[in-house]
C-alpha cells in the first residue's frame, strides 16, 4: 500500500515537472505579456477585476503587429495570493515563461516585493492601479498608469473638508498594508493642511470585528469615516457602521470602487463615496460590448463578483494591455530591453483618458480623479463631478 | 578496528559529495540564467532547510515545543535589513517614508548577519527565562504567543524611527550584493545560500553530536532521569532555545536577502506551521530529513505544481483545473505523506553510507524510496 | 452616565465575542481532555460552517439550510476524527497534531478553491440580523442573544456531561485512556461524540459569529479559533467552565484595549494575558494540575 502510494506520489510530481519544462517556451511567432495579479487574499476580488480587463482585451485584440510581423499574444497569469512572501516566486514564475512585459498588481505592497524580480531579470512592469509612490520610486523597470497617492489623498481631503464641510475625520488602515497605510498618511497630511483634525487608528490582520473602531469614531465625533481598505473588511466596516446607526459618510479610495461594496451598501442608510480612475457610462461603447463579454461567459461574471458593473480596475486593466501593446510596436521588437526603452515615449488614448508617463519614475501623468457615489437604492454609482488638481 | 576505517571513509565520501555539489551549484550558476524559477526555489529552499534544522534541534533533539521560530526569524529579517541598509537611503525619502530613521550606522553583510543571529538569541535568551519553565503543550502555545506580540511590537507607530512601522524594508543589501571578497565580482547568489546554510547546519550537527547534544537528547527522552543524571535542565534547554533562535535569526536574514523587501506581516503563525510541517514531514529528529522535505515542500508549493492553477490545462472539457486548484492537491499530498507516513521521510534515520552501500548491494531486496529519494536530491549529509 | 454610553459598545461586543468564542473554545478543550490534542482544524471547521451556511442559503430557505449547516458541520467534524486523527490513535501525539495541521490546510484551500478566493456576504437572518438601542448604544440583536444562547448551551453540555451514561463514559475516558478502554467503554465512539458536540457547538457559534461579522473568506477560521484556543488553555485546557470564563474574559478584553486606541495591539494583548496567566499558574485558571510520576 504504501510502496503504491510513493510511488504515484512520485509520479505525480515527474508530470508536474515535465508539464513545468514543456510549458514557459515563447515561441518565435507569439509574444508573452505576464499578468501578476491576486486570484486569492485579501485582495483577490479586486485583482480578479483587473485580470478580467486585460481577459476582454486580449478577446478584442489577439495578435498585434510588431515590426511587420504578426504575433500572437500569449497572456500568463500568475496568481501572487496579496501576500508579499509569496511575490517573489510568483515573479520567478513571470520571467520563466519568459514575458516581454508585465502588467500588475493590484495591491502596492505585492507590487513593491515583486519588482525587483523583474529588475533583475530586465522585464519592464506596468502597474495597473497600484497607487503607492514606493512602487516606481528607485526601480526603473516598474512604470505605472494610474494616479498617486498623494494626489489621491490630496483630493479626498479637499473632497472632506470642502464638499463635506467636515473638520475631524477617522482614519482607519490595515496594519501593514502599504497602500490603505500610505494613503491614509496623505490623507492626514492634506486635511490636517487644510485645518482638520484626524483619529488615525490601524486594525491588525484577520481582525474582522469593527465594532470598537466605528464606536471610537462615533465617540470622537468625527464627522467623516476614511477607510481606504480592502474590500473584504470594507463590506464589515459598512455593516458594522449600519448596524450601529452611524451618521458620517464614508469615504475611500480606488479599492471600493467595486460591486462588492455596492452589494453591501444597498438598501441600507449609509452614504458612500469614493475617488476612482474611470467611471461608468464615460465610454458607452465600451461599457456595453464588455458587459455582453462578461455576461456571456459564467466565470467572468463570477470574477466579476457576480454582476455586470464596469469597474475602474477593470478598465484600467484593458488599457494597460493596449499600452503594452503600443510600447511593444513602437519598440518594434518583443525583446523586454527594447520594449523597457520605448515605454517612457508611449502614448495612448484609452477609455481612462490619454495615457503618457513622466520623465522622472515612469509614473503616469494624470490629474484627474473621478469621484462616485453609491445609490443605496438601485445598488449603482453615481457619477458625481471629477477633480482636477495641478 | 574496521568501524573506525568505515567512518572515516564516510567522512571523506560526504565531504566529497558535498564539495561535488557545490561544484556542480557553480557550474550551474555560471551557465545557465541566473532568473531561472530553479534558483529561486533553491534558495528559499536551502534557507528553510535551516530554520527547519534550527526548529528540529528544538522539537527533535531536545524535545521542547516551541512556535517562535517565525518571530526569531522576523527579529533576524529586522536587524540585518536595518543594519545593512546603506546610510542615504536610510536618510532620504524611499523607505522611511513617514519617519525619521533613527539607526545611523550601516554595516556590511557578514556583521549584519551575524548580528541578526546575535539579536534573536539575545530575545531568546529573555523570552526563555520565563517561558522554558512550562511544559509541552503550554510551551507552544506561549512561544507562539511571543512570536504574535513581537510581530505586534515591530508593526508599532511608536517604533517607527526604527522599523518603519507597518511598512515595507528595502534597498538594504540583497543576494546580488553579495561580492568575493576582495574583489568586486558578485558572488552566485545561491551557492552564496547554500554555503551559509551549509555551514551553520554543519555546527548545528557537530553540537548535536557533542556532549551538549547528548544531554538534549536525554532531556527529550525522559527529562526526570536527565535530572537524576546530573544534567541541568534549565541551563540545557535556554541553551537549545537560544542556539535554535541565533540560526532562526540568521535564516531570517538570509529570507530578507532573498526577498529584496521585508514587512512584519509576513511572519504569522502559518509560516511557524509550514515550517513544522517540513519539520515533520522530513522525520523528526533527522537533520537529512529536514533538509529533503524543506525542498520539497517549497518546490511543490511555489512551482511544480503551478500549472494546475492554469485552466487552458483543462483536458476533456472537465472544469476543475483553476485558481486555487495546486493548493488543493498540495495539501492533499501533506495529508497524504502524514497519514500514510507518519513517520517522516526519513524517520529518525540519518542518511547514511551504509544504508547507500547496501541499496547498491541489492537494490532490489531493498527496495527503499525513501533512501533513494535522499541521494538523488541531496547528495550527502554528515 | 455619559462614561456608561461611551464604553456599554465596547463591552456589549465584548460579551457578544466572547460568548461567540466560548462556543468555539468548547470544541478544542473538550477534545484536548480526552485525545491530549489540540485540535488546529478546528477554527477551520468552524469557517466551513460559515461556507455551508453561505452556499446552501443560496438555493432553499432559511429554515431548511439552518438545520442543514448544523448538520452538515457535525457530519464534516465527525468524518474529520475517523479519517485523519483515528488512524493515528498509536502514533506519537505530534503526528495527530500535524494532521490537524494539514486538515486545516486542507479545509482552507477547499474553501479558496470553491470561493475561487472571494469574500463571500453571509446571508442576513431575520430577527437576529435586526438592530435593537440598548442604554443609547445601537447594535444587532444578535450581540444581545449570543451570551443568552451560550449560557443555556453550556449549562445544557454540563448536564449532559455529568447526568447521562454518555457523559460518564466521556468523564471516564478522559480521566484515563486505557483503564476506561479496559472497562469496556467504547472509546471510539466517546471520541466520535466529542467532536460531533463540538462541531455543533462551532456550528451554531458561527451563526452567530457571521451574523454579526457577515463576511466570510477561506482565512476567517485562522484568528478566532487561535483566540478561542487560547481562551481555552487561559481556562485550563480540559476544563468546559474554564473555556468559557477564559473566552469571556478575552472577549472583553480585547474589545476595551481597542476602545482604549491600542488597537496595534489588540491581538498582541490577548497572548500576553495568556503568558502572564501561564506564568503564574502553568495549567491555566481551573486546569488540574499536572503531577509528575517518577
Amino acid at each position: 500500500m504504501k510502496k503504491v502510494l510513493a510511488l504515484v506520489l512520485a509520479c505525480v510530481m515527474v508530470f508536474a515537472l515535465a508539464a513545468c519544462g514543456g510549458s514557459g517556451k515563447s515561441s518565435a511567432d507569439t509574444v508573452t505579456i505576464g499578468v501578476f495579479e491576486p486570484a486569492s487574499g485579501d485582495n483577490g476580488a479586486g485583482g480578479k477585476q483587473e485580470t478580467l480587463g486585460v481577459q476582454y482585451a486580449n478577446s478584442v485584440q489577439p495578435t498585434v503587429e510588431i515590426g511587420g510581423k504578426t504575433y500572437n499574444v500569449v497572456v500568463k497569469y500568475v496568481d501572487n495570493e496579496s501576500s508579499n512572501d509569496k511575490a517573489p516566486s510568483a515573479a520567478a514564475e513571470l520571467v520563466n515563461a519568459g514575458c516581454s512585459i508585465v502588467l500588475g498588481s493590484y495591491g502596492s505592497g505585492v507590487s513593491i516585493a515583486g519588482g525587483p524580480t523583474f529588475e533583475a531579470a530586465g522585464i519592464p512592469a506596468v502597474g495597473i492601479t497600484c497607487t503607492n509612490p514606493q512602487v516606481t520610486e528607485g526601480n526603473t523597470y516598474y512604470f505605472r498608469i494610474c494616479f498617486l497617492d498623494p494626489f489621491q489623498g490630496t483630493v479626498l481631503a479637499n473632497y472632506a473638508f470642502n464638499e463635506l464641510g467636515v473638520t475631524k475625520a477617522y482614519c482607519l488602515n490595515k496594519l501593514g498594508d502599504d497602500y490603505s497605510g500610505g494613503l491614509v498618511k496623505y490623507f492626514i497630511d492634506a486635511f490636517e493642511g487644510l485645518g482638520g483634525e484626524c483619529v488615525h487608528e490601524e486594525f491588525p490582520d484577520g481582525n474582522s470585528d469593527f465594532t470598537s473602531y466605528v464606536a471610537n469614531a462615533k465617540a470622537a465625533d468625527c464627522g467623516v469615516f476614511f477607510s481606504p481598505v480592502s474590500t473584504e473588511a470594507a463590506q464589515l466596516i459598512i455593516d458594522q457602521v449600519v448596524a450601529q446607526g452611524a451618521s458620517f459618510p464614508l469615504l475611500a479610495g480606488d479599492t471600493w470602487d467595486s460591486n462588492v461594496i455596492l452589494q453591501a451598501a444597498k438598501g441600507k442608510d449609509v452614504q458612500v463615496t469614493v475617488t476612482t480612475f474611470y467611471p461608468e457610462g464615460a465610454d458607452a461603447n465600451f461599457d456595453s460590448s464588455i458587459k455582453a463579454w462578461i455576461n456571456g461567459d459564467s466565470t467572468n461574471l463570477a470574477n466579476n463578483g457576480g454582476d455586470d458593473t464596469v469597474a475602474a480596475v477593470t478598465a484600467m486593466g484593458y488599457d494597460a494591455y493596449f499600452f503594452a501593446l503600443a510600447a511593444m510596436q513602437k519598440a518594434g521588437s518583443t525583446e523586454p530591453a527594447k520594449v523597457m526603452a520605448a515605454l517612457w515615449d508611449t502614448e495612448i488614448n484609452g477609455v481612462t483618458g490619454p495615457i503618457a508617463l513622466d520623465k522622472t519614475n515612469g509614473d503616469a501623468i494624470r490629474n484627474t480623479a473621478f469621484v462616485k457615489q453609491a445609490d443605496t437604492a438601485t445598488g449603482t454609482w453615481i457619477a458625481l463631478d471629477p477633480v482636477t488638481v495641478g | 578496528m574496521d568501524l573506525r576505517k568505515d567512518k572515516k571513509k564516510d567522512a571523506l565520501c560526504t565531504a566529497v559529495a558535498l564539495t561535488g555539489m557545490l561544484v556542480v551549484l557553480l557550474i550551474m550558476e555560471l551557465t545557465m540564467k541566473s532568473t531561472s524559477i530553479l534558483f529561486t526555489v533553491l534558495k528559499k529552499g536551502v534557507i528553510y532547510a535551516l530554520v527547519a534544522v534550527s526548529m528540529n534541534l528544538l522539537n527533535g533533539f531536545t524535545g521542547l515545543f516551541s512556535l517562535g521560530q517565525a518571530g526569531f526569524m522576523l527579529i533576524g529579517a529586522y536587524t540585518y535589513s536595518i543594519l545593512s541598509m546603506p546610510i542615504s537611503v536610510k536618510m532620504g525619502e524611499s523607505v522611511y517614508k513617514y519617519y525619521d530613521c533613527a539607526i545611523g550606522i550601516e554595516l556590511g553583510i557578514f556583521p549584519s548577519l551575524i548580528l541578526a543571529g546575535v539579536i534573536a538569541a539575545v530575545f531568546a535568551a529573555l523570552i526563555g527565562l520565563p517561558v522554558l519553565r512550562l511544559k509541552s503543550d503550554y510551551l507552544a502555545i506561549a512561544t507562539l504567543g511571543f512570536a504574535e506580540i513581537l510581530r505586534a511590537f515591530f508593526q508599532w507607530d511608536a517604533m517607527g524611527p526604527v522599523t518603519n512601522g507597518a511598512n515595507v524594508l528595502r534597498q538594504y543589501k540583497d543576494l546580488t550584493k553579495v561580492k568575493i571578497p576582495f574583489t568586486n565580482i558578485p558572488f552566485p547568489p545561491t551557492l552564496f545560500c547554500f554555503l551559509v546554510s551549509g555551514i551553520c547546519i554543519a555546527i548545528i550537527v557537530l553540537l548535536i553530536n557533542s556532549s551538549y547534544g547528548r544531554a538534549f537528547k536525554a532531556i527529550r527522552d525522559d527529562e526526570i532521569a536527565a535530572e537524576a543524571m546530573g544534567i541541568n535542565l534549565f541551563k540545557h534547554k535556554e541553551m537549545s532555545f537560544v542556539i535554535s533562535s541565533f540560526f532562526a535569526g540568521i535564516s531570517g536574514a538570509m529570507l530578507a536577502m532573498f526577498q529584496y523587501t521585508i514587512q512584519a506581516a509576513q511572519f504569522k503563525t502559518a509560516m511557524t506551521y509550514e515550517i513544522l510541517l517540513i519539520v515533520v514531514i522530513g522525520g523528526i529528529g533527522s537533520v537529512t530529513g529536514s533538509c529533503i522535505a524543506s525542498f520539497l515542500f517549497i518546490a511543490c508549493n511555489e512551482w511544480w505544481l503551478r500549472f494546475l492553477d492554469e485552466s487552458s490545462n483543462n483536458i476533456l472539457g472537465l472544469n476543475i483545473l483553476r485558481s486555487g486548484f495546486r493548493k488543493v492537491v498540495f495539501s492533499i499530498i501533506i495529508m497524504i505523506i502524514v497519514l500514510f507516513f507518519s513517520k517522516g521521510i526519513m524517520g529518525e534515520r540519518e542518511f547514511s553510507w551504509a544504508r547507500v552501500r547496501a541499496f547498491f548491494r541489492d537494490p532490489f531486496g531493498a527496495r527503499s524510496r525513501k533512501a533513494r529519494k535522499a541521494a538523488a536530491s541531496e547528495g550527502g549529509e554528515p | 452616565m455619559s462614561f456608561l454610553q461611551n464604553s456599554l459598545p465596547y463591552i456589549l461586543a465584548g460579551i457578544s465575542v466572547g460568548g461567540q468564542y466560548a462556543l468555539i473554545a468548547i470544541g478544542y478543550t473538550m477534545v484536548y481532555g480526552i485525545l491530549r490534542l489540540i485540535n488546529f482544524a478546528h477554527g477551520d471547521v468552524f469557517m466551513a460552517a460559515g461556507m455551508f451556511m453561505v452556499f446552501l442559503s443560496a438555493s432553499l430557505p432559511l429554515g431548511v439550510a439552518v438545520p442543514l449547516v448544523l448538520l452538515l458541520t457535525v457530519l464534516l467534524g465527525f468524518l474529520i476524527e475517523r479519517a485523519a486523527y483515528k488512524p493515528l490513535r498509536s502514533a506519537p501525539r505530534m503526528s495527530v497534531m500535524i494532521s490537524a495541521i494539514g486538515v486545516s490546510y486542507l479545509l482552507q484551500n477547499c474553501a479558496l478553491y470553491f470561493t475561487g478566493g472571494l469574500a463571500k456576504v453571509y446571508p442576513q437572518l431575520p430577527w437576529l440580523s435586526d438592530t435593537v438601542t440598548i442604554l443609547g448604544a445601537v447594535t444587532k440583536r444578535v450581540t444581545l442573544i449570543t451570551p443568552i444562547l451560550t449560557l443555556v448551551l453550556v449549562i445544557g453540555l454540563s448536564l449532559f456531561i455529568r447526568y447521562t451514561k454518555v457523559g460518564m463514559a466521556m468523564r471516564a475516558v478522559s480521566k484515563d485512556f486505557e483503564t476506561a478502554r479496559l472497562m469496556g467503554i467504547k472509546v471510539n465512539s466517546v471520541i466520535s461524540t466529542t467532536f460531533i458536540i463540538g462541531s455543533l457547538l462551532a456550528a451554531v457559534g458561527s451563526l452567530l459569529y457571521f451574523t454579526n461579522y457577515a463576511s466570510v473568506t477561506p482565512t476567517s477560521g485562522g484568528m478566532p479559533g487561535l483566540k478561542c484556543f487560547v481562551a481555552a488553555v487561559f481556562g485550563g485546557i480540559g476544563s468546559i467552565p474554564g473555556a468559557v470564563i477564559g473566552a469571556f474574559i478575552i472577549g472583553i478584553c480585547e474589545n476595551i484595549i481597542k476602545g482604549l486606541g491600542w488597537t496595534t495591539f489588540s491581538d498582541a494583548f490577548t497572548f500576553a494575558l495568556l503568558i502572564v496567566i501561564l506564568l503564574v499558574k502553568p495549567t491555566g485558571l481551573f486546569g488540574e494540575k499536572a503531577t509528575d510520576k517518577v
